[in-house]
C-alpha cells in the first residue's frame, strides 16, 4: 500500500499541473477571442464572465436561483436515494415482488427520464415541487439497480459462515449483505449527484421562473452568453462539490475497501 | 453401528447425498459410515471431489442428506445448530468488522451473552496469539492470521465439535505447516472433538488420532487408519521413522485407488 502511495504524484504536483492547464485554456480563450474577432454574443471573453460571476455573486443577483437549484436537487436526491436504497432492498430479498415489478422496471430503466418532464410540470406546477420530483426520478433507476445487484451479489461464503452459526435472516442481512453492497450504494450516490443536476436543470429549461438553469435560458434568449457560462461554471461547482463530498463520504462509510480484505475481493472476481 | 452409543459426538450413518444438477443427479457421498469419538481428532483424507467438502455442509446443518442419518449425540441434526464449530478453506471473516466482532459472530447469531462471550473470544485470541489483533479490521492481517481468526470464531460458542474444512489449503507451504503445529496446539488445549478435513497426508498423519480415508466420486469411505504417535507431535516427529512409514502406507493406497479407477 505504501509502494502505491509513493508512485502518486506529490500534493504541490496535483495543485500546480491543473493550475497551468487552466492558464493555458484561458490564454487560448480570450488570444482566440481577441485575434479572431469572434463577437461577444457567440463566445464572451473571461473578463465578461468574471463580470457576470461579481455581478451574480457578490452583487448577489444570482444567490436565489442558485439556492433554488441547490434546494431542489438536495431535497429531491435525499428523497430520491432514500426511495431507491430501500427499493432495491426489497427487490433483492423479495422474489415475489421482482417478480411482480421486474418487466416494468426494464421498461422504465431504457426510458429517458428527462422525456417526462414536462409532464411532471403539467402536474406539478412552475414551482420547486416539480424539480423535486425530476431530480428524485433521474437520481432513483442507478441507485435502485445498484442496490439490488449488491446486496444480491454478497459474498456466499460469508453467508454460508452466518448460517452455519445460526443466524438470522435479519442478522445475516444487517452484518453480511448491507455493508457488503456498501461499494454498489456508493457507486450509485455517485452517479445519483450528476443525475440530480441534470433533472433539476431539464426540470427548469422546461417551466420555471427561477433557478440557473432557468438563468441560462432567459439570457440565451438576449444572447448573454456570459452570463450562461457564469451559470453553467456555477453548475458544475455544484457537481464537483457534491461528487467530490460523496467521495469523501465513500472512503469514510466503506473504510474496509482500502484494507482490500483478501478474502472479500477474491470473491468478488470470481 | 446400528445406534451411536456414548462414545461417539458425531455419527454418519449410511450417509448418502445427491446433488441435482442440469447434467443429471451427482452422487457427492454414498453410504458414508463414520464416528468421532469425544476428545478425538479425527482426519478425513481424500482427492478432491470426494464430497468432503458436503459432510461438512451436512454437519453444519446447511444441507439435508439424501440418504442416511448423521447424529449429533445422538440426534439427528435438522439445521445449523450451535454445537458444531465450522471453519472453512477461506478464513471468510467480515471486512467490515473488527478481529474480535468476527470472533463474537457465533455469540451474537446464537444469542448468548454478549459479556461472557466477549471474555471467551479474547481468551480465544490469546490462544491463537492474536491478542494484540482484537481491534484490527481482517484486511490488516495476514492469511495465516486471518484463518487463526476463523479458528477462533469456531470455538467461541464452546461447540462440542470443530469441523475444519481444508482450513490451511489457501496458505502458503511454510505458514501451512506452522498453523498445523498451532492447531495441535489449540485443541490440545480446549479438548474439544475435531473433525479435520485435508487432502495431505502429512498433514493428516501429524494431526490425527484416526484417519479416514474416502475414494472419490461417489465419496465412501475406504479405509480407517489409527495413529498411535505420541502428544504432542513435534518437528521431530516428522522425521520418526512410524510417521513416514504411515504416510508411506497412505500414499501407497491412493495410488491403488487411481489405478483401479
Amino acid at each position: 500500500m505504501s509502494a502505491q502511495q509513493d508512485s502518486r504524484p506529490s500534493m504541490g504536483k496535483r495543485i500546480a499541473y491543473p493550475a497551468i492547464t487552466l492558464v493555458v485554456l484561458v490564454a487560448v480563450w480570450s488570444g482566440s477571442i481577441h485575434f479572431l474577432r469572434i463577437p461577444d454574443y457567440l463566445l464572451p471573453s473571461p473578463t465578461q464572465v468574471v463580470n457576470a460571476m461579481y455581478v451574480g455573486y457578490v452583487q448577489g443577483a444570482y444567490w436565489p436561483h442558485f439556492f433554488f437549484t441547490l434546494k431542489s436537487v438536495v431535497i429531491g436526491y435525499l428523497a430520491g436515494c432514500t426511495l431507491a436504497i430501500a427499493c432495491g432492498i426489497l427487490l433483492a430479498e423479495s422474489p415475489t415482488f421482482e417478480l411482480f415489478v421486474y418487466p416494468y422496471i426494464v421498461a422504465l430503466q431504457s426510458m429517458p427520464k428527462i422525456a417526462i418532464a414536462p409532464l411532471v410540470i403539467v402536474w406539478l406546477g412552475f414551482g420547486l415541487e416539480s424539480k423535486v420530483v425530476m431530480v428524485a426520478l433521474v437520481c432513483f433507476f442507478p441507485l435502485f439497480i445498484n442496490t439490488a445487484i449488491g446486496i444480491k451479489q454478497a459474498n456466499p461464503q460469508l453467508i454460508d459462515v452466518l448460517r452455519a452459526f445460526g443466524a438470522s435472516k435479519a442478522m445475516i442481512f444487517r452484518r453480511v449483505k448491507l455493508p457488503g453492497s456498501a461499494g454498489h450504494i456508493f457507486a450509485g450516490l455517485q452517479i445519483g449527484v450528476v443525475l440530480a443536476l441534470i433533472g433539476a436543470v431539464v426540470a427548469e429549461f422546461v417551466a420555471s421562473t427561477q433557478g440557473l438553469g432557468h438563468i441560462i435560458k432567459a439570457a440565451a434568449v438576449d444572447m448573454q452568453t456570459n452570463v450562461m457560462f457564469a451559470a453553467l461554471i456555477s453548475l458544475a461547482v455544484l457537481g464537483v462539490v457534491g461528487s467530490q463530498f460523496l467521495r469523501w463520504l465513500h472512503t469514510r462509510v466503506v473504510f474496509w475497501d482500502r484494507t482490500a480484505s483478501t478474502a472479500a475481493t477474491q470473491t468478488q472476481s470470481e | 453401528m446400528a445406534s451411536s452409543g456414548p462414545g461417539t459426538v458425531l455419527e454418519a450413518q449410511g450417509l448418502s447425498l445427491v446433488y441435482q444438477t442440469s447434467r443429471g443427479p451427482v452422487t457427492a457421498l454414498q453410504e458414508l459410515d463414520a464416528a468421532l469419538a469425544p476428545g478425538e481428532f479425527l482426519s478425513v483424507l481424500g482427492p478432491s471431489g470426494c464430497g468432503k467438502s458436503t459432510l461438512l455442509k451436512l454437519a453444519a446443518g446447511l444441507i439435508s442428506p439424501t440418504q442416511g442419518r448423521i447424529l449429533l449425540e445422538g440426534q439427528a441434526i435438522d439445521g445449523p445448530s450451535g454445537r458444531v464449530g465450522v471453519v472453512f478453506q477461506q478464513p471468510a471473516l467480515l471486512p467490515w468488522s473488527t478481529v474480535l466482532e468476527n470472533v463474537l459472530v457465533p455469540i451474537r447469531a446464537l444469542r448468548r451473552d454478549l459479556a461472557a462471550g466477549r471474555k471467551r473470544a479474547l481468551d480465544l485470541l490469546k490462544l491463537v496469539g492474536l491478542a494484540e489483533f482484537a481491534t484490527h479490521y481482517p484486511g490488516e492481517l495476514s492469511g495465516g492470521m486471518q484463518q487463526r481468526v476463523a479458528i477462533a470464531r469456531g470455538l467461541v460458542h464452546e461447540p462440542r465439535i470443530l469441523f475444519l474444512d481444508e482450513p490451511f489449503a489457501a496458505l502458503d507451504a511454510m505458514t501451512r505447516e506452522h498453523m498445523t503445529g498451532e492447531l495441535q496446539r489449540i485443541w490440545l488445549a480446549t479438548g474439544c472433538s475435531v473433525a479435520f478435513i485435508t487432502h495431505s497426508i502429512p498433514e493428516a498423519v501429524f494431526l490425527s488420532d484416526r484417519i479416514v480415508v474416502m475414494s472419490a466420486r461417489p465419496g465412501r469411505v475406504v479405509r480407517e487408519v489409527k495413529v498411535d504417535l505420541p502428544r504432542p507431535r513435534t518437528i521431530e516427529t516428522m522425521a520418526d521413522a512410524r510417521f513416514n512409514a504411515q504416510c508411506t502406507e497412505l500414499r501407497q493406497l491412493f495410488q491403488d485407488l487411481v489405478i483401479f479407477e
